[in-house]
């Protein structure tokens, strides 16, 4: 038995050992990359050179007002539809997980090329038409919208599955009742029972849709517009390291934003894994 | 060697709650009915019944939001690429808008054709790699004494599954490309290794897919009961015998279900590969980039939407497999 179990722990400090090392090599690497000078000596020029860059702030700017309305729109569609399929429509739950579920059998890429489609018949068969002009106002440049439907949909399965483990962690219902019955209003219930019982899902939820507008390459880049990821993939092309840097710092920053979220979000999520 | 009589929460589970103010919450939630006793009788009847008429009268309106977004914004896209991949492109010289199926069948001939392959098998490599070896890792933590390791895994797990994209393509350029550090340290280019390949890319896919694969298996793994364990090794059944006859079963629509998502990220992942491999190898996803940018012949529009199209249906075919199977999973790990 104590054999075994030595043998237990050989096999697993080895398995743990590799995984250890495969993932922190990479990141080691990095910061070495990004702050090795070309002498031999540390310089930090690649992340002091960053803010100054051409485009930075913009692009910056654009990104983080994307990802706030992305967020927005996504929890103000999907909370409401979640809640009331739980309170009083049972029926239409299929719907709403079909729904939720085929965002992910369509790509990013395939559904820019849909988008773009959809686009293309703006000037092609509504020029004479109003809807012309919601074409137009959906693509413009200082804050093209299509951006925001198309990263609602890539992270409506991500939303939905982490509503969805808040929700079956409490019991919708009965607390709606008991704030009924304690003569809460409908809107009252809700915003005052339910929503602070689903705090961790909800955080978890707009953490995963922040991080995937943070990161979004594909749908920016070739409808044309330069969010923060393309930004950093033009500078990529040009300096290198100054591309390492930003990969390094949107790594920590990835990491601070979910420490936050587990520290915030602990007990909810220990209650979602033992539901599950 | 201990058997436990009678049916308990699995261990796992009940480790899991007993954190530090976990229970709080386990209890908080429920105060409010409990602590209005008399109302739990009128709960189930008067109230409850003129509520629910209440809301099955317009709680379907709380719906429509999402499904007229929905409708708009999905909608519109997927009827786009369909009649776009089967009729010819506004840009061509005659019949624009016509009926033809020419865009789909040039859309899996000669290079496209190369380019859907190569995706496939990349995606099924890297999944299947991934599968193999965040399987070991997630059990390695799961069973490890220190809860600390295991809760710092899981948030690792948590920010690398969502590293995807161009951070990590610069990373592994850094750490493995032509000027990388290991490259430079090992002179790694002298041994024909090159991060810009088949290989290259899989090694770098697998950073974000197997600690997808941890996140994704833990569950069922927390949901194999140490009984079962005994039960098997009360029977004389070595280690390899349980996995192989208990656990392995088990866990095969889990499994399953893990890889599936894995060939899934990997097959509609862009950004890495765009960054890091640029056109050395060919994929479907960078084809289509290619095609809506417009570097195809006059008239070939089209055959972006039909290459989606084939994406999506590799993508869908891939789903069917998995949906029977995960019912059959919720019979044992629920």
């Amino acid at each position: 038995m104590a054999q075994l179990i030595s043998r237990l722990r050989v096999w697993r400090g080895a398995v743990l050992l590799l995984a250890g090392l495969y993932f922190l090599i990479p990141m080691a690497a990095s910061v070495w990359f990004s702050i090795d000078d070309v002498n031999g000596t540390i310089a930090f020029d690649a992340y002091t050179g960053l803010i100054s860059a051409p485009g930075f702030t913009d692009s910056l700017v654009l990104t983080l007002e994307l990802a706030v309305v992305t967020v927005v729109v996504l929890l103000l569609l999907l909370v409401p539809a979640m809640i009331a399929v739980r309170l009083g429509s049972p029926k239409l739950r299929p719907l709403l997980e079909v729904v939720c579920t085929l965002p992910l059998v369509v790509p990013p890429v395939a559904l820019t090329a849909g988008l773009i489609g959809v686009l293309r018949w703006g000037p092609d068969y509504l020029m004479d038409t109003p809807f012309f002009q919601t074409f137009v106002f959906v693509q413009q440049p200082e804050f093209p919208l299509v951006l925001v439907i198309a990263y609602v949909l890539m992270a409506l399965p991500l939303a939905y599955r982490a509503l969805d483990s808040g929700l079956r962690a409490v019991d919708v219902r009965t607390l709606v009742e008991a704030a009924r019955n304690c003569g809460a209003s409908w809107p009252r219930a809700v915003v005052q029972v339910i929503l602070p019982n689903l705090r961790g899902a909800l955080l978890n939820a707009s953490f995963l849709t922040l991080a995937l507008v943070l990161g979004e390459f594909t749908t920016a880049s070739i409808l044309g517009y330069q969010p923060f990821a393309v930004w950093i993939y033009s500078v990529g092309n040009s300096q290198g390291q100054m591309s390492v840097a930003v990969s390094v710092l949107s790594l920590l920053i990835t990491w601070v934003l979910l420490l936050l979220l587990a520290a915030a979000g602990r007990e909810r999520r220990h209650k979602t894994a033992t539901a599950s | 060697m201990t058997t436990a009589p009678t049916p308990v929460p699995a261990p796992a589970a009940a480790d899991l709650s007993g954190g530090p103010g976990a229970a709080g919450t386990a209890t908080n939630s429920p105060t409010l009915p409990n602590s209005t006793p008399p109302s739990s009788t009128l709960r189930s009847s008067a109230p409850k019944a003129a509520g629910r008429r209440l809301l099955r009268g317009k709680s379907w309106l709380a719906t429509v939001p999402l499904l007229v977004f929905f409708l708009i914004g999905f909608g519109l896209p997927a009827v786009a690429i369909v009649t776009g991949a089967f009729t010819v492109s506004s840009d061509a010289d005659t019949g624009a808008g016509s009926f033809t199926t020419a865009n789909v069948t040039d859309s899996v001939q000669g290079a496209y054709w190369t380019a859907l392959v190569s995706s496939v098998k990349l995606s099924a490599l890297t999944a299947l790699i991934g599968t193999v070896v965040g399987v070991p890792i997630a059990q390695a933590v799961l069973t490890s004494r220190f809860r600390v390791l295991r809760e710092a895994v899981l948030t690792a797990s948590g920010v690398l599954a969502n590293f995807g994209g161009l951070p990590l393509a610069f990373a592994f350029v850094a750490t493995l490309g032509n000027a990388g550090e290991l490259t430079k340290m090992f002179h790694l280019t002298d041994h024909g290794w090159s991060l810009y390949s088949f290989t290259g890319l899989t090694v770098a896919y697998l950073y974000f897919l197997v600690p997808l694969m941890v996140l994704t298996i833990t569950p069922a793994l927390e949901g194999l009961r140490v009984q079962w364990r005994e039960a098997a090794q009360n029977n004389r059944a070595t280690s390899l015998q349980y996995w192989r006859h208990v656990a392995l079963p088990i866990l095969f629509p889990s499994l399953l279900g893990g890889f599936v998502l894995l060939f899934g990220s990997a097959f509609a992942a862009y950004a890495t590969a765009a960054a890091m491999v640029g056109a050395t190898v060919p994929l479907i996803s960078r084809q289509i980039a290619d095609a809506l940018s417009g570097n195809v012949l006059v008239g070939q529009g089209n055959l972006a939407l039909a290459l989606s199209l084939d994406m999506i249906i590799v993508a869908v075919l891939v789903m069917a497999v998995y949906l029977p199977l995960q019912r059959r999973s919720a019979r044992w790990l629920s």
